[in-house]
């Protein structure tokens, strides 16, 4: 179980996320009780159904997935994870990014899946509040310094949206 | 050049205390060595061959006397008193310790230097020609703008983990010096309507797929290229390939969808962005600019007895000739110091010879100099009357062979002495050429001719692009080297052609003067090696070097008989 850093502490996790076994379908899978982050393509077949439980609902995408489909949808999400199947596959930096900045997401964006110390500092730049880090890598560590590495960026970013050039006096 | 305000030095300072606490992690075990190779390489830490190699970043080419001094210390107290100069704007160590490199970059930080992103799958190392600011082509000085791109590319969150490393190179004069065709965006600085701004191309590299880069957009605004770039870098990063790492980068993407789709997705990204806070006000173009304006020239000496000196001495002569550029400033020069002397590895320069250019940089040229992707020095700003004494002591100090641009002043990759992808050695090849043409006379009769030698097909040599280009080839564990023809950089760029079956290194001194011949009984007067192998084609060169040599069925025969 990974262990969830939000707002600066250790969390405990009370959503649980959707993963379809072998032979199940986005269409015929049973939706569990409770709050659940569901793939994409769970949530684009059973919309209405979900939205009908009246439970906070969490999306789950993957580096792969377009963004732009649920471009007008965000505000019907508590959380949205963004899976990285490895540390050194960046395309969650850029959905980020889009999530923040053009769509206007404010909810809960979490990192999950191979989260490690050493990323944590550009994953708050582009956007992520939340973070699983993964199991067994020293989470008080990383609360104590991962997120304090630079004291400033060259770039606009979704935490600091001026560049620094913006910003001299 | 730039000067580091607090916030650039605290940075710096910040990173090193990272990468300190990351190898300390590592070497704790907390780090396992593949969660610690992509933190090290964005650090320009490779492990090779025999040790470590230290990959410093010499910003679009530009450094000073401090910074050079600094490198002679580091080559002698953590090296073996000599480093490398690549052909992207970089000095390599080829034998510090991984344990000492925080140390090194500590160093390195005081004088503003550092090994950020000089490796990995990110935003690499910014390059440019090597006469930006001095060239007499110049449209436009490359550098503001050169520099606002290094501190975007600078801990770019978003482009950290890219598919594939990621090149960009700036050109601002009418001859391009800078590869700009070759890279995964080229940028070439132009005047339209009275207006400044880029021509972008997009997806040309050379390595194993070798591709001529093609035009994404004809103008672009310079207000406009961090958000232009950003949309580049977002659809890349998105949709480039990260199943294989050869077909990664992102020439693979703008083949696979077409130049005119894949600009088609830049301009509605970049529609998105446009005009957004990282659009360039005047104001941050000035603040650049500021950093890079001309040094106080004096006036052009009236008697300066150039001439003279020249008539005088033939090797003088020759150095002028070869070894000078010329400068927009009347009465001064560009001048190249060579570290192609023959026997040396291109490349290669001492902590002696580093002390010594620093001393020649303040004494004759502002306390400035450049390093060329050719991997020369140029002190950029010297005097016609000071070349004569400093070609003096550059010449004492090995550093004045007058073979710029011709055969021997070859761009050579460390090769498989040093380097852990190198399918052949390059530096042994190199030094037998340069043995084979070390008569001057000779090599002045042939003339301009770019050599390029690369270990392996990635092409560090930039093989692709020589007059004459060749690439180290492994066969059944034997070196090889496969020979090209009529690549060339500049604004015509383009690929040399394989001629045919690969040689042995024994065999290479003979093959290029065969080559060498043909081009000789063939050209007519004031004909470069190009100009007579564009208009006699490559047949004649290709029948003198296997003419008698067997191959097929002979060769099969031979080797069997053998």
């Amino acid at each position: 179980m990974a262990q969830l850093i939000k707002n600066g502490a250790l969390l405990a996790d009370d959503w649980q996320t959707l993963i379809l076994a072998e032979g199940e379908t986005p269409e015929a899978v049973v939706l569990p009780a409770g709050p659940v982050i569901f793939p994409l393509a769970v949530w684009q077949a059973r919309k209405n159904e979900i939205i009908a439980r009246q439970q906070p609902i969490g999306l789950l995408l993957k580096g792969s997935d377009r963004v732009e489909e649920i471009a007008g949808e965000v505000t019907q999400f508590a959380v949205i994870a963004i899976d990285f199947p490895k540390f050194v596959d960046g395309r969650g930096y850029s959905l980020a990014s889009l999530l923040r900045q053009r769509y206007g997401y404010t909810g809960e964006l979490r990192a999950v899946g191979d989260v490690l110390h050493d990323q944590l500092f550009y994953m708050q730049r582009v956007g992520f509040d939340a973070f699983a880090l993964k199991d067994g890598k020293n989470a008080e560590l990383a609360l104590a310094s991962a997120f304090a590495t630079f004291s400033d960026g060259y770039q606009a970013s979704t935490s600091q949206p001026q560049p620094r050039f913006r910003r001299l006096a | 050049m730039y000067t580091y305000d607090a916030t650039d030095r605290q940075l710096l300072t910040e990173r090193v205390a990272q990468f300190r606490d990351q190898v300390s992690r590592w070497q704790s075990g907390e780090l396992t060595n593949d969660e610690f190779r992509p933190l090290r390489l964005q650090n320009g830490l490779y492990v090779q061959r025999h040790a470590p190699m230290l990959r410093i970043a010499v910003p679009y080419a530009m450094t000073n006397s401090a910074q050079l001094r600094k490198l002679a210390y580091v080559a002698r107290t953590y090296d073996r008193g000599y480093g490398h100069f690549t052909t992207r704007h970089n000095m390599q160590f080829n034998w510090p310790k991984i344990e000492d490199c925080p140390d090194i970059l500590a160093h390195l930080a005081e004088v503003e230097m550092h090994a950020i992103q000089t490796s990995g799958n990110c935003l690499r190392n910014i390059t440019t020609d090597q006469f930006a600011g001095v060239a007499a082509d110049e449209v436009i000085d490359p550098r503001p703008l050169a520099e606002i791109l290094r501190q975007w590319t600078t801990f770019h969150p978003e482009f950290a983990f890219l598919p594939r490393k990621f090149k960009i190179a700036i050109s601002g004069s009418r001859d391009d010096r800078a590869v700009t065709w070759f890279h995964d965006i080229g940028l070439h600085l132009q005047q339209q309507n009275g207006e400044l701004g880029f021509r972008v191309i997009v997806g040309g590299g050379l390595g194993r797929t070798p591709i001529r880069g093609q035009i994404v957009r004809e103008f672009l605004p310079w207000q406009h290229i961090l958000t232009y770039c950003e949309a580049i870098l977002r659809v890349y990063n998105r949709d480039g390939r990260r199943d294989n790492p050869y077909k990664a980068r992102i020439k693979i993407l703008v083949q696979s969808l077409g130049v005119e789709e894949f600009a088609r997705q830049v301009e509605a990204e970049w529609a998105l962005q446009k005009d957004g806070p990282a659009t360039l006000s005047q104001a941050e173009y000035d603040r650049m600019a500021a950093h890079f304006t001309a040094p106080a020239y004096a006036a052009a000496s009236k008697d300066t007895d150039l001439a003279t000196q020249a008539a005088a001495d033939k090797a003088f002569a020759r150095w002028l000739e070869r070894n000078t550029h010329p400068h927009k400033a009347a009465g001064y020069r560009a001048v190249t110091l060579s570290l192609k002397k023959h026997g040396v590895a291109p490349g290669d320069v001492t902590a002696e010879q580093m002390d010594i250019v620093a001393d020649l940089a303040e004494r004759y040229s502002f306390g400035e100099l450049r390093i060329s992707h050719e991997q020369n020095i140029i002190l950029a700003d010297v005097h016609e009357a000071d070349l004569h004494a400093l070609w003096q002591a550059a010449k004492t100090a090995g550093l004045a062979t007058s073979n710029i641009g011709l055969l021997t002043d070859m761009i050579c990759c460390p090769g498989g002495d040093f380097c852990d992808l190198a399918n052949a050695p390059s530096i042994p090849v190199a030094n037998a050429i340069q043995a084979r043409f070390d008569d001057l006379d000779y090599l002045f009769d042939i003339g301009d001719l770019d050599l390029n030698i690369s270990g392996c097909m990635n092409g560090c040599g930039h093989h692709h692009v020589g007059n004459i280009g060749v690439l180290g080839v492994d066969k059944n564990d034997a070196a090889f080297y496969q020979v090209t023809l009529g690549g060339r950089q500049g604004n015509d760029a383009k690929l040399g052609k394989v001629i045919g079956p690969s040689f042995s290194a024994e065999e290479m001194p003979d093959v290029v003067e065969k080559i060498i011949q043909i081009y000789l009984e063939n050209r007519h007067p004031d004909e470069s090696f190009l100009d007579t192998l564009d208009r006699i084609g490559i047949d004649p060169f290709k029948n003198r070097v296997y003419e008698n040599r067997a191959h097929g069925k002979a060769k099969a025969a031979e080797t069997e008989a053998a």
